[in-house]
């Protein structure tokens, strides 16, 4: 084999021409054979063609400048109508003049979701993000906030109980006497305050004018239903999964029997029973918000169904995984939250954020007991007489909106999954 | 032979199983199993498939609960108290057949894991241990890499490594080479024998039989969940007594 020269003195041969660049590209994928060209042309066709009307109604003939609905008719869109009722819309019947609060508790949501989504805050930083987040947002739509004694000595009392479980062996002497402290002044507190020692005193701030919960509406309900629903949903499911897989009878009953009772009836059912039917067993001069009431239904509804995505997460593990960390003597607490937990929601995050998403919309399903979501509000706006007749403009603003926030969690469902599994395939 | 100079009958017994049977549903998997082990001592553990041995060294730290009889290890009896199961894990390291790496840790941290949480091992000091048996096991290079990352024969010694990592007094090995490609079987048995070497306490289930001559003081047969036969590997090897045991070794042997 004397014409055979050795591999690294071998003249790279360029591939043939009608094989590369955006021609040889066309050929192979578009043009391959007489139908696969004949189907690229008519596709092609049909998409200018919409393309050209929807241009031509959206764009060409819209009106973005018409003072009433009169003066829009005959021609494209009519956006006008976004432009005279977007605040509506966005912001519902909270005080026209003080519009700038939702909006500014929009901007903390939003930048809490957006700093919670870097992995490089999933510490205690992401307690601190969501503690700021939370209480900005809330101060902005209430105005007013009362903190009472028994909430703070309950948080005081969990912080601390955290603490210890979990950062035992790996906290400083120090350190676990700060979380000591915490359990005991927490618990002794809240004995003390429930015995009637301690007065029902609270820390009112009350920088604002307050505005109760029926007057919220538009983009920040929308948000913060979803938000909170979610973010109380995911621990909860998470817990009703682990419990549908104990070994003890009781809590894998409770479990399923709950999981499968929610799934079993609609979201608008649970609302409607949350609205009507709960005060009918409370005691009598107990009220309980209606906002929180829904609230509380979207993360009973959503727990049950997160729970069991996260159950498949779970059965997916081989169980050398969990025989190798029981042969290393960690404990159950150890176990999940090491080693099972961190591999089950890896393997679900394209599941887990299609619920997420799914149930982003479904919050638009508070309307049937009359709470001013985005949806909602952008219905409202089509009933003003003067602008009557162009629901399809307001829909559509609404869609692109949801879409907006829907296509965001589908790209970072794709992020996470490829960040997460950097190095680690199997 | 070093490891069988010894004389073992003045040791201490290590683990003692008296009696011990196991059901699994009808199928009766272990039949009254007596066996003692004592300190240093490494016992290799050989049997046709099905026969009970995996099942056997998984009682040993509780990984499979038996129903009749006494499991001693280190002087802890074994019941259904957490405590006691934990106490005795802490005190036993497993090697499985399937490495069972945890593949969202890097090597250090598969490693580190047990003595920080369950040992409260301060982490540098739990790492220094770590790169130390990393360069027993002749890989400190790959400790920031994935299990996913490694070969297969590299996987099993951080197996092995991870095990140590916790200090153990008894290793239980539960045929650590069967799932590896035949290149890499000799590096893992080369890290077991430098073990065995070392005075370990060690359970093999193997059917390694270079390894049960290199470093065993008792070979095991088992069929049908019964110890049929144990001697010194010589012995075992050169006359054994059992008809079930001849037909065995007859068949890997024949192999090799």
């Amino acid at each position: 084999m004397t014409d055979a020269m050795p591999a690294g003195d071998r003249k790279p041969i360029a591939p043939p021409v009608d094989e590369t660049g955006p021609l040889g590209w066309a050929r192979k994928n578009l043009f391959s054979s007489w139908g696969n060209g004949i189907t690229t042309i008519v596709l092609l066709a049909f998409v200018v063609w919409v393309l050209d009307w929807f241009l031509e109604w959206a764009l060409f003939t819209a009106n973005f400048t018409a003072t009433t609905g009169a003066e829009c008719r005959g021609g494209g869109a009519c956006w006008a109508l976004i432009r005279e009722k977007f605040r509506y819309i966005f912001f519902g019947s909270f005080p026209y003049e003080q519009h700038w609060r939702p909006l500014f508790a929009v901007i903390a949501m939003l930048a809490m979701l957006v700093l919670s989504a870097d992995r490089r805050m999933w510490n205690w930083r992401l307690l601190v993000i969501w503690g700021v987040g939370s209480f900005v947002t809330f101060l902005l739509m209430f105005g007013q906030l009362h903190i009472p004694l028994s909430l703070i000595l309950a948080v005081a009392l969990i912080a601390g109980g955290i603490g210890l479980a979990l950062r035992s062996g790996l906290a400083t002497p120090s350190e676990r006497m700060a979380y000591y402290a915490l359990v005991g002044i927490g618990a002794v507190g809240l004995v003390l305050r429930i015995a009637g020692v301690l007065p029902s005193w609270s820390i009112a701030i009350a920088p604002l004018s307050y505005v109760e919960t029926s007057l919220w509406g538009g983009l920040p309900v929308t948000l913060i239903l979803a938000t909170y629903g979610l973010a109380f949903a995911f621990p909860y499911g998470i817990l009703l999964a682990l419990g549908r897989r104990s070994n003890l009878p009781l809590i894998k009953g409770l479990c399923v029997g709950f999981i499968e009772l929610i799934r079993g009836v609609p979201l608008i059912s649970l609302l409607i029973m949350a609205s009507v039917m709960l005060p009918l067993f409370l005691p009598s001069g107990t009220t309980i918000d209606k906002f929180l009431r829904a609230q509380v239904a979207v993360i009973l509804f959503a727990g049950a169904y997160i729970a069991e995505v996260i159950r498949g997460g779970l059965q997916s593990l081989p169980k050398g995984q969990f025989e190798a960390a029981d042969a290393m003597g960690l404990n159950y607490p150890q176990k999940t939250l090491l080693i099972i937990l961190p591999q089950a929601l890896r393997v679900v995050i394209p599941p887990l954020i299609n619920t997420f998403i799914g149930f982003f919309k479904d919050t638009s399903l508070v309307l049937i007991i009359g709470i001013f979501d985005f949806l909602n509000t952008a219905n409202q706006a089509l009933v003003d007489p003067n602008w009557a007749g162009f629901p399809g403009e307001v829909y559509l603003f609404a869609a692109f909106v949801y879409f907006i926030f829907c296509y965001s969690m589908s790209r970072y469902s794709k992020y996470l999954e490829l960040e997460l599994n950097k190095g680690t395939r199997r | 032979m070093a490891a069988t100079a010894r004389d073992l009958s003045k040791v201490e017994s290590v683990i003692q199983l008296k009696g011990v049977n196991k059901w699994f549903g009808q199928f009766h998997v272990l039949t009254d199993i007596n066996l003692d082990v004592k300190e240093g001592e490494k016992i290799v553990i050989c049997g046709p498939s099905g026969s009970g041995k995996s099942t056997l060294i998984r009682c040993i730290n509780r990984l499979e609960e038996h129903q009749r009889g006494d499991i001693v290890v280190h002087g802890v009896t074994l019941s259904n108290d957490v405590k006691n199961i934990e106490a005795i894990r802490r005190e036993v390291g497993m090697v499985f057949q399937s490495f069972n790496l945890f593949p969202h840790l890097t090597i250090l941290d598969n490693l580190t894991l047990a003595p920080i949480w369950v040992k409260k091992t301060p982490k540098k000091e739990a790492e220094e241990i770590a790169m130390s048996l990393l360069t027993r096991v002749r890989i400190p290079e790959q400790a920031l890499k994935y299990p996913g990352q490694l070969s297969g024969g590299q996987q099993q010694r951080v197996a092995i490594a991870r095990a140590l990592c916790m200090r153990p007094k008894i290793m239980l090995f539960d045929e650590p080479t069967s799932a590896l490609d035949p290149e890499m079987v000799k590096e893992v048995l080369d890290v077991m024998i430098e073990l065995a070497r070392e005075g370990m306490t060690m359970l093999c289930v193997t059917h390694e039989m270079g390894f049960a001559r290199a470093v065993a003081d008792r070979v095991i047969f088992m069929d049908r969940g019964e110890i049929v036969e144990q001697n010194e590997p010589e012995a075992f090897f050169a006359n054994p007594r059992n008809e079930r045991t001849k037909l065995f070794l007859g068949q890997i042997l024949h192999n090799h």
